[in-house]
């Protein structure tokens, strides 16, 4: 697990446009294995954080209705450019990852 | 079919706002003789024009098209690879008329729904009965920032309308250094040609290995994956061109700067010295005009499937690329719903029951060198209770590429331009 994230921030005017695209299997635990028939264990994102320049702007929480490889993206006010931004997730397993830019 | 997830929301919103508009009694015909007007003569309106004909000769049909030639897109990428002439891709018009077509070269401006009327450049008014809309796609070249000043500076080109700009690209692939960078920047589906992108990284590789073989090709590929052919293509890649080809997933263009020759992604930047954006695309303005883009979004035109017609304007059909559906934005496609549209015209005009199931397949080639190719065919079926067109048992893609497929896929080529052109 933990493959890198992918993450970038642009401002536009004060505002910072925050993309990040993460990789997770994000298993529902209802999935079927369509060879032995049984269901997959559940392996998901639970909670997502995102700060900018320290503040944070975002606290998540995730379930299995979100798709594998989650898009994420979020427009923060008040942003200056060099803010460092910082989105973090933990999964149903206690494994995370964490990822950073700065605003440009 | 596989939903992007950033379209999901935009079509199931669009799904539970669309009305059902109620069907409005069959308009009376202008004259005696129906009058069916069809706008764009590439595969969809010339194929929609020519079968109309030959299923009915009783109705009369004018076929409007701006370009005194027909120029095919499947192929195009031959040119770019270096292995075959742009005057192959140029095809003429004159069989057409044999089958009773009145082709008027104009390019039309307007459409007045109410009255059923077309107005074009040249000053015409032209009344319908039925119209049929095949003017292709445009591309949202606004999502690009930078692009439009790009391509004014000749620095960046989409080619993804065969013409100049397949030219353009050859020229600057030709031009390039050994151990140059080639970025093919393609956006996520719906959009023109979803294996595109891919067949080009493909050529590029094949006239890079015998000429520049230090150069690299980056695709920054908005898609999730190259999910069009994709295990025929990666093998393919293997095989033929090891370590060439570089493929991002999920990077987005939304920038270039041609002063440096950097294209922004969504995550990151990279310079070039070739650089190919396809932009994002949808409707042309046309059908917003007509008022027949009416998607959510405001990018394709929805339709009753069976016949065609627009959900908002009685008496407008559309077919091929402006269409919102889950069936592929291919030469095939627009060929097969033209002729669905022809039929269920025909029918309409005589008061009767348009085929409520009907068939379309789609076959698509692409070629991975100079001689050989993968391809993938399929067939779907109409079903009125989703009201979906559902992909049929069997059928798919090749898993790997070979010579014997090139040799199909050069007939196919043929085939598609005899039936669309007469």
């Amino acid at each position: 697990m933990a493959e890198p994230m992918k993450i970038r921030a642009t401002l536009k005017g004060d505002v910072a446009e925050v993309k990040c695209l993460m990789n997770h299997v994000m298993e529902t635990g209802l999935r079927k294995d369509a060879k032995t028939g049984t269901a997959v264990p559940a392996h998901h994102i639970t909670n997502v954080t995102c700060t900018v320049g320290g503040r944070q702007v975002m606290d998540a929480q995730w379930g299995g209705g979100i798709s594998k490889n989650p898009y994420l993206a979020i427009r923060v006010k008040g942003a200056k450019a060099g803010d460092k931004v910082v989105v973090t997730w933990i999964d149903n397993k206690g494994d995370s990852n964490t990822a950073e830019a700065s605003v440009g | 079919m596989p939903i992007d997830r950033r379209d999901f929301l935009t079509s199931s919103a669009a799904a539970l706002t669309a009305a059902v508009l109620p069907r409005t009694a069959a308009a009376k015909p202008h004259a005696a003789q129906p009058h069916v007007v069809v706008v764009g003569a590439g595969f969809g309106g010339a194929t929609c024009a020519k079968y109309l004909r030959l299923w009915d000769p009783g109705i009369q049909v004018t076929l409007i098209e701006p370009n005194p030639h027909f120029t095919s897109c499947p192929m195009s990428n031959w040119v770019v690879g270096g292995f075959l002439d742009f005057d192959y891709l140029v095809k003429r018009y004159d069989k057409l008329p044999k089958y009773g077509i009145r082709m008027v070269r104009d390019r039309v401006t307007g459409v007045d729904g109410e009255k059923r009327l077309v107005h074009t450049q040249g000053g015409e008014k032209i009344a319908y009965d039925r119209l049929v809309l095949a003017p292709g796609m445009e591309f949202m070249t606004e999502k690009v920032e930078g692009y439009a000043e790009g391509a004014k500076a000749g620095k960046v080109m989409h080619a993804f309308k065969a013409g100049p700009e397949t030219l353009l690209l050859r020229k600057q692939l030709e031009a390039m250094p050994d151990g140059g960078v080639f970025i093919i920047a393609s956006p996520p589906p719906p959009g023109r040609c979803v294996s595109g992108p891919y067949e080009r990284a493909s050529v590029a590789a094949h006239y890079f290995k015998q000429h520049k073989p230090k150069s690299k090709i980056i695709m920054l590929d908005g898609h999730i994956d190259v999910v069009s052919k994709g295990p025929m293509f990666k093998a393919a890649w293997k095989e033929l061109y090891p370590g060439m080809i570089e493929h991002r997933p999920n990077n987005l263009a939304v920038g270039f700067d041609h002063r440096t020759m950097t294209v922004r992604t969504e995550f990151e930047d990279q310079k070039g010295d070739v650089v190919n954006i396809i932009p994002l695309q949808r409707a042309p303005q046309l059908c917003k005009d007509a008022g027949v883009r009416n998607d959510a979004l405001d990018r394709w035109c929805r339709v009753d499937f069976t016949t065609y017609e627009s959900t908002s304007v009685p008496n407008i059909h559309v077919v091929g690329d402006p269409i919102m559906s889950n069936m592929p934005k291919s030469a095939h496609v627009s060929n097969n719903q033209a002729k669905i549209a022809a039929a269920a015209i025909i029918e309409l005009l005589h008061g009767r029951q348009p085929d409520p199931v009907p068939v379309i397949g789609s076959t698509s080639y692409s070629v991975t060198s100079d001689h050989t190719s993968g391809s993938i065919a399929v067939v779907m079926r109409y079903d009125p209770v989703k009201k979906v067109y559902q992909r049929q048992p069997e059928g798919g893609a090749n898993k790997t590429h070979s010579e014997i497929e090139f040799e199909y896929g050069r007939s196919w080529h043929e085939n598609m331009w005899a039936d669309t052109l007469g």
